[in-house]
């Protein structure tokens, strides 16, 4: 079980409210992605649900108690930090036996859980190794597997990626998914990486300034972004966002288009027509910086397979006028 | 310092300063070891004889010396063990976040900055002394009849000071090693349940391993050669109370102005120097190894 709920909860620091009152709720077994701009309290609220800072004011509950004042060993949550904070001077072994020690967990249950959990993380062989001596994949799989054994309500995760190269960095996402597949236990999971958000999440939290601008799905934020923050947030690269006498053509105050949604086509037949900037061949696509469209700097489009514009090249843009989000003044999304 | 090139380039680098210690330490070896097999007494000038073993046998024999090796461990043992237990504690303290740590800090460190001398003359005269010190009246006004330290406990009394004057060293540095331990390892520990006293044992105490180590190496070579505080107040005594090593080899060379006598004192506590140093590079040595 690990169901977190959050009523009012706030948090300031001296005068500085970081967060300000928030409600939120976390089912059992979902897997949250809180992202956000740096310094946005992404992890200060995760350390407010983990019981590592007070509550300024406000409640949290934990599968239906009341967990405020609860210390963070009571919580029956395990958090993966950024930092691994992995015991430099114990083994790999001691390292995860570390909480159920703590635990008084009888001896052959604890080998037999570090046994399952080191198969299940591929560590087997580094079992008696110190964390100076692994990588650092290995010892954000050994912080992981210091979290899986106390069989925890939910596990905490404050970037726990970011200190990876590229490749692995997937790699370690695909094997979190697939160990919350298998577990079935709450994940919240904080990131500013918006990929990361998108590939893992059943539910995204985007923040901004402690404040929850939207909460669904990876789908439904890149659907329908609430407002102009979160559509210029999700997705990848950002969608093209222009306002006056373009916008209004929309019927609205802002416009924004994702670089996926427009077509290049010939100067002739475009709706829009632009110069071609910097190309960026990824193989699978390429992303054209488009200038000169009347419409803001840069505009960015997404073209199929390795197209081939050269820089200076007038072409045409057609937007898919279907999927154009309309933002009134205060930049909220308008149907 | 991994690549042959700059552990060569290091070794050049330091050649120098090398040799210059080597210098400065060879040539006042080299005579304290010669004079100890003279009779060499400024009492009788003019022919300094070969004594051969002559020197050692006496100084061995000696009834003082036993008691001269004893009371040197005793005080380098009591003084290392409360600076570091005490330092600990000190230290423990001062990491907190509280109110006027900057005054509280310097008011822990300033005794390290008092001569010996000096803080032993204060402790002798103002705390220690049965009539006029503060502890003597205290105990009277208590109506207890008060304690002359240095003739009642005169080893504990010395331990006393200069582990008072050596306890601000280690705080010092087992502050700084616990200030450099990452939070998010005590946050983890506190995450999966570990108790204060469990994150001490487990977590805050390894990491200090290596700065106790340097706080015990630092104050033995220091503590084996504790002088100036006995001088002040007790002249070695009552007896040989409070004679250590050191002590004695100033009696034997400066009071009775034997140097022969005195070197020969002087290479026995080089042995001894080294025979501590090899028992506690052997036991805690392995804790400096990255
Ligand atoms: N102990 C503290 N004292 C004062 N201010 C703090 C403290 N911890 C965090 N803050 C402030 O709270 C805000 C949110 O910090 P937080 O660490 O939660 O950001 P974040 O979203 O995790 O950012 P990042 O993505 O860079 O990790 C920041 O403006 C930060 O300066
Ligand atoms: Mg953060």
């Amino acid at each position: 079980m690990g169901r977190i709920t959050l009523e009012k909860v706030t948090k300031s620091f001296g005068d500085v409210e970081v967060i300000p009152p928030l409600d939120l709720e976390i089912e059992d077994g979902e897997f949250v992605v809180f992202v956000g701009p740096s310094g946005c309290g992404k992890s200060t609220l995760l350390r407010l649900i983990a019981g590592l800072e007070d509550v300024t004011s406000g409640q949290i509950n934990i599968d239906g108690q009341d967990a405020t004042d609860l210390p963070p060993a009571k919580r029956s949550l395990a958090m993966v930090f950024q930092s691994y904070a992995l015991y430099p001077h114990m083994s790999v072994r001691k390292n995860i036996a570390f909480p159920m020690r703590m635990a008084g967990v009888p001896d052959d249950e604890q080998k037999r859980r570090i046994e399952a959990a080191a198969k299940a993380l591929n560590l087997t062989d580094y079992l008696d190794r110190r964390p100076g001596q692994l990588s650092g994949g290995q010892r954000q799989r050994v912080a992981i597997g210091r979290a899986i054994v106390r069989e925890p309500a939910a596990f905490l995760f404050d970037e726990p990626l970011s200190n990876l190269d590229a490749a692995l960095r997937v790699g370690m996402r695909l094997e979190i998914s697939e160990l919350h597949k298998r577990l079935e236990t709450t994940m919240v999971y904080v990131t500013h990486d918006q990929v990361e958000a998108m590939t893992m999440a059943d539910k995204i939290v985007v923040l901004r300034a402690g404040n929850i601008e939207q909460v669904g799905s990876p789908l439904e934020l890149y659907k329908a972004p609430r407002n102009l923050f979160v559509a210029g947030f999700i997705g990848s690269p950002t969608m093209n966002i222009f306002d006056g006498a373009e916008a209004a053509k929309f019927g609205a105050h802002t416009a924004g288009v994702r670089p996926e949604h427009i077509e290049v086509v010939s100067p002739e037949e475009g709706y829009w027509t632009g110069t071609v900037g910097v190309a960026e061949h990824l193989g699978s696509d390429t992303f054209f910086h488009i200038h000169e469209t009347g419409l803001a700097e840069t505009i960015t489009v997404r073209a199929p397979g390795d197209v081939a514009y050269n820089h200076g090249d007038k072409i045409g843009l057609n937007p898919r006028t279907d999927l154009v989000h309309k933002f009134d003044e205060q930049g909220l999304r308008v149907q | 310092m991994s690549t042959k090139a700059s552990r060569s380039a290091a070794r050049l680098m330091i050649s120098p300063a090398v040799i210059l210690l080597l210098m400065w330490m060879i040539v006042p070896l080299v005579m304290t070891v010669y004079f100890s097999f003279l009779r060499y007494n400024l009492l009788s000038p003019g022919a300094t004889p070969w004594a051969g073993w002559d020197n050692y046998y006496w100084f061995f024999t000696d009834p003082s010396f036993k008691d001269a090796i004893w009371n040197t461990l005793a005080l380098v043992g009591g003084i290392l063990l409360i600076t570091v237990i005490g330092g600990i504690g000190f230290a423990l303290l001062l990491d907190k976040p509280m109110f006027g740590t900057g005054v509280i800090r310097i008011m822990v460190i300033a005794p390290f900055f008092v001569m010996p001398t000096v803080s032993a003359l204060v402790w002798k005269n103002m705390f220690f002394n049965p009539v006029n010190g503060i502890f003597g009246n205290i105990a009277t006004s208590l109506g207890f009849q008060p304690i002359d330290f240095f003739a009642e406990i005169p080893l504990l009394s010395i331990i006393f000071i200069v582990s008072w004057m050596w306890l601000p060293f280690a705080t010092l540095i087992l502050l700084t090693a616990l200030q450099s331990l990452d939070q998010e390892q005590l946050e983890a520990a506190e995450m999966d349940g570990a108790n204060w006293g469990n994150r001490f044992w487990f977590i805050m105490l390894p990491h200090l391993a290596r700065a106790i180590t340097v706080v015990i190496l630092i104050q033995t070579i220091f503590l084996l050669s504790v002088f100036a505080e006995i001088l002040v107040t007790t002249n070695g005594g009552p007896g040989t109370a409070t004679t250590n090593l050191t002590y004695l080899i100033y009696v034997s060379s400066l009071l009775q102005f034997d140097v022969g006598m005195g070197s020969a004192g002087g290479v026995i506590a080089i042995i001894l120097a080294n025979i501590v140093a090899i028992f506690l590079m052997r036991m805690i040595g392995k804790n400096l190894d990255a």
